[in-house]
């Protein structure tokens, strides 16, 4: 422990300053960062406590000061004395309301510790400024009026620096000058509060009764409270363990920001390292890849460095060309964080415009963005009492625990395990706010949660009622190539014989089940895999499904085919030249796509591979539209 | 493992250089606004770390109002010289034809040739990020404003819509036609810029250490004649004094202390035991009374 802090140390330090000045310098060359924030209800006392703060450690000039003499008069809220207050309250009209309503930061130093203060209001609208102030913080000072006690809003505000991992906890009971130093009423605050502290699992926190105003047990020990013996606040905010600290003695890990490639002898990988070490020659994997390599290098403009550790931004170099870009996580290679694509996470919304469920919201955690969707909420948490409510969706400052899923996989760790890898925003894709930010629980592994429910009819009891063995006729070739006319005249002849069939037409399909599909590649692609769905659920029920679709990628085909049992996927190259088709034009698309009108049309601004081993070739130059259809039904009536 | 501490310097450089990277990440067009002084400086520096060894991603700008101090101009040459960046000096046109002064024209000098002079030099080049050297500490409004701080097409900030800024994730997406500034050394106070120029040995311009200079007295601040374009009044003789600058800006409207602060450490010592703010020595923020900085930011002063 340091020594006791007590009002004349400013003054040596001011000594020291005039004495040796380069060895002041030496000093406060050393000092660390803590960053932590002040919660309070409006009237207790927060930005008061903080202009104490700041004139405690000097960091108010004269000119400052003569204008806040000025002020407190003005529209100080103190009467004749001066309004510390004033002094934090920024903005113009905040000031006229005489209140705090936005995240302000405030620096003032010791010659220990460099200090960042975040004030953030007590108003229950502004959840969202909390969280925004406590995310970066490594203390909270949680403030208590003597006269008032634990307050709905003093709950709230312990359960939000407790939700937003803030392990160090201090609750500063205010005001005691105008409770006449009363150690019984401090006392009982202190049951009442610890009562509740651990109802919602905080371990531990340290009291403090001190008045802002006043000054007691701010920079040094109050003689108006000889029945307290702990730390004065300074003294406790200049000696307590930092997160960076213990943050070095977790796995290492680095989020890739931005990769380094000045020439082409070196590229490098850049970011801020959040957990862990990192020493030339220690071997890493570069997730989600999974490729190891090891590091040659920790480069920065100063020279090389022996070893690097969590809190500083660096650039490394590997002994392996390996893949790495922004977004991926280069971790060590035995203990690597978590990949995966759901997760459960708690959320508090921070937006005007309430959480909907389904919709697709952008996800940065790290340096990653992904697309992501919440489903509706487990539960909300009525941050008053701590209760679980059922909810549909979630409204501004509202918190709630929902299930997330992403368009591709993301690396992470829960959040309790690492604040940067666990935190994450959503950003809303058309406003692009800010609407929420969330803290990871753990993953959800799809195929451990959706289960395959078991029926009791089988499909091969589906396919013997029907006396027929189930198959996917799946006709592609250009269009007009006469894909439709020909299963059509397939499933005719298939019914006279008493098989059961359904047929799924392109332009049918595309009416309602895919209406929402356009033309391009992509919109292509998903056309096909839902109509394979389809036709896969109609030969689990035991039918001859015959499918017309141009279905130009081989690779489509290829997916269809792989969803199907063995053998049931028949596929039916109707072989119609371009040029047949276009002189056909049935449908006077040809013309339209010539002349521009239509966009992405197969064959002419679209490319058609044509399959390269079909079950089924008919080439239409050389046989009818009704000798095909024969061919194909004897082939399928003789393989069934 | 016994744990190293970083210093409250080291925290801070990497949380800059963590910023400058995760524009450059998402950014289109960047650019690094350049005002020559000891924030530019420590900006520049800590920019050359982040990309090391890459030259910094982007040019400088300087937009000039013709008014500085002559080694500010030479300064500013030499150090985007040694960066290995381009330089871009924006004038603002009409301000130089119709002959805007501080000397003649009082606000509306420092409106035309820097907030008109900043928008027309960020729509000429089509910049969608600029990084700035603002620190919270400097300014009340300024404790408020993000790091990455939102204009619209028409440059204003609108101090009461800015998104929340949570751990160390920024969102830089934007509207077509919005810009971001971006203020990489927002958490930095005066004396971590001093410490940190110290510590690296960071060029900044001869005016901060003392000097014989000539000097005229007028309403109060002690002015520089650093050219002949100063009037003089009639019997007014410039006289020599030991004298710097806590910071620089347009001559006519920058003040000096007197000092005999001549090297780096006794320039901090003189600061640690002074005890009026930085901004005293500027005639900008007097201009409206006390709110004047909020209003000249929602207008599109830096």
């Amino acid at each position: 422990m340091s020594a006791t802090i007590n009002q004349d140390s400013v003054y040596q330090v001011d000594s020291l300053i005039a004495e040796d000045i380069d060895a002041y310098l030496d000093r406060h060359q050393h000092k660390s960062l803590l960053r932590f924030i002040t919660c309070g209800s409006v009237d207790d006392g927060k930005s008061t406590l903080i202009g104490r703060l700041l004139y405690d450690s000097k960091m108010i000039f004269e000119d400052q000061l003569a204008a806040l003499e000025a002020d407190s008069k003005k529209v100080g809220t103190q009467g004749q004395e001066i309004d510390f207050a004033l002094l934090v309250d920024g903005l113009a009209a905040e000031r006229e309301q005489g209140i705090t309503i936005d995240v302000a930061y405030r620096f003032f130093a010791t010659d220990k510790r460099k200090f960042i203060v975040a004030d953030t209001p007590g108003h229950e609208q502004y959840t969202r400024n909390m969280v925004t102030g406590a995310s970066t913080a490594d203390l909270a000072v949680i403030l208590i009026d003597a006269r008032k006690g634990v307050l709905v809003q003093t709950r709230r505000h312990s359960y939000l620096a407790h939700l937003i991992g803030i392990k160090n906890i201090v609750l500063a009971v205010n005001k005691m000058d105008l409770v006449g130093y009363d150690q019984k009423v401090f006392d009982a605050i202190v049951a009442d509060y610890t009562e509740f502290a651990n109802s919602i699992g905080i371990k531990s926190f340290v009291p403090m009764p001190i008045s802002g105003f006043k000054g007691d047990n701010i920079t040094g020990p109050s003689e108006n409270t000889p029945w307290y013996t702990g730390p004065a606040l300074m003294e406790h905010l200049e000696t307590v363990p930092l997160d960076v600290s213990t943050d070095q003695e977790k796995p290492f890990r680095l989020p890739v920001q931005w990769v380094n490639r000045p020439n082409l002898d070196f590229r490098g990988f850049a970011g801020l390292i959040s957990a862990g070490t990192v020493k030339p020659g220690q071997a890493v994997r570069v997730l989600p890849s999974g490729k190891t390599s090891s590091v040659t290098r920790i480069v920065t403009l100063d020279g090389d460095l022996e070893e690097a550790v969590a809190g500083q931004s660096v650039t490394l170099t590997f002994a392996d060309e390996i893949d790495c870009s922004r977004g991926d996580v280069i971790s060590v290679s035995d203990n690597p964080p978590e990949v995966s694509d759901q997760f459960e996470a708690t959320i508090v919304w921070m937006d005007e415009a309430e959480m909907l469920p389904g919709r697709p919201y952008w996800l940065k955690l790290a340096t990653q963005t992904v697309t992501a969707t919440i489903q509706a909420p487990k539960y909300q948490v009525n941050v008053n009492t701590m209760e679980h409510l059922a909810a549909k969706t979630l409204d501004l400052n509202a918190i709630g625990v929902a299930n997330f899923a992403t368009d591709k996989p993301i690396v992470f760790e829960p959040y309790e395990a690492n604040r940067q890898l666990g935190g994450f925003i959503l950003i809303d894709k058309i406003t692009n706010a800010t609407v929420g930010a969330g803290m990871i629980h753990f993953s959800l592994r799809r195929a451990q949660n959706v289960h395959w429910q078991a029926t009791d009819i089988s499909r091969e009891k589906h396919a013997s009622l029907k006396n027929q063995k189930p198959a996917v006729l799946w006709f592609t070739g250009l269009s007009g190539a006469g894909k439709s006319t020909i299963a059509n005249l397939v499933e005719k002849k298939l019914v006279r014989m008493n098989r059961h069939t359904f047929l799924l037409d392109g332009d049918n399909v595309r009416h309602g089940l895919n209406k929402d599909l356009g033309f391009t590649d992509a919109d292509r692609i998903e056309n096909i895999r839902r109509v394979g769905e389809v036709a896969k659920l109609m030969t689990d029920a035991g039918l001859i499904v015959l499918t017309a679709f141009i279905s130009p990628f081989r690779q489509e085909r290829q997916l269809v085919r792989d969803m199907m049992a063995p053998g049931e996927f028949i596929e039916v190259h109707i072989d119609t030249s371009l040029d047949e088709a276009e002189k056909r034009d049935v449908k006077g698309l040809y013309k339209k796509a010539r002349a521009g009108e239509l966009k992405n049309f197969t064959g002419i601004d679209s490319p058609y591979e044509a399959p390269e081993a079909p079950e089924i070739r008919i080439d239409t130059s050389k046989m009818s539209a009704d000798e095909a259809a024969q061919h194909i039904v004897d082939i399928l009536i003789g393989e069934g | 493992m016994s744990n190293r501490t970083l210093t409250h310097l080291e925290r801070l450089e990497s949380e800059s250089i963590h910023i400058f990277r995760e524009v450059i990440a998402n950014a289109e067009k960047p650019v690094m606004l350049y005002s020559v002084g000891k924030d530019s400086a420590v900006m520049l520096h800590l920019a050359r770390k982040a990309f090391y060894p890459s030259p910094p991603p982007f040019p400088l700008l300087h937009v000039d109002t013709t008014w500085k101090f002559k080694a500010m101009y030479e300064m500013r040459d030499r150090m985007a010289k040694e960066a290995g960046m381009d330089l871009l000096v924006y004038q603002n046109p009409e301000a130089k034809e119709r002959g805007i002064n501080p000397f003649d024209h009082g606000p509306l000098h420092t409106d035309m040739w820097k907030t008109e002079g900043l928008k027309q030099a960020l729509d000429l080049y089509g910049f969608d990020v600029a990084f700035g050297g603002a620190r919270r500490d400097e300014e009340k409004s300024r404790a408020k404003e993000r790091v990455f701080s939102f204009r619209s097409a028409n440059h204003r900030w609108d101090p009461k819509n800015q998104r929340p800024e949570l751990w160390n994730l920024y969102n830089a997406r934007k509207a077509k036609g919005e810009s971001i500034r971006v203020f990489p050394i927002s958490n930095w106070t005066e004396l971590d810029i001093w410490q940190y120029i110290h510590l690296n040995d960071i060029p900044i311009v001869p005016l901060y250490f003392s000097a014989k200079r000539p000097t005229v007295e007028r309403d109060g601040l002690l002015l520089m004649v650093d050219d002949e374009r100063f009037p003089l009044k009639p019997g007014e003789e410039p006289v020599m004094r030991s004298i710097r600058f806590r910071t620089l800006g347009c001559y006519p409207l920058t003040g000096a202390v007197e000092s005999e602060a001549a090297t780096l450490p006794e320039v901090i010592q003189e600061m640690l035991l002074t005890t009026t703010s930085e901004r005293q020595g500027r005639a900008i923020d007097k201009d409206a009374g006390d709110a004047s900085m909020e209003k000249k930011k929602q207008e599109g002063y830096f």
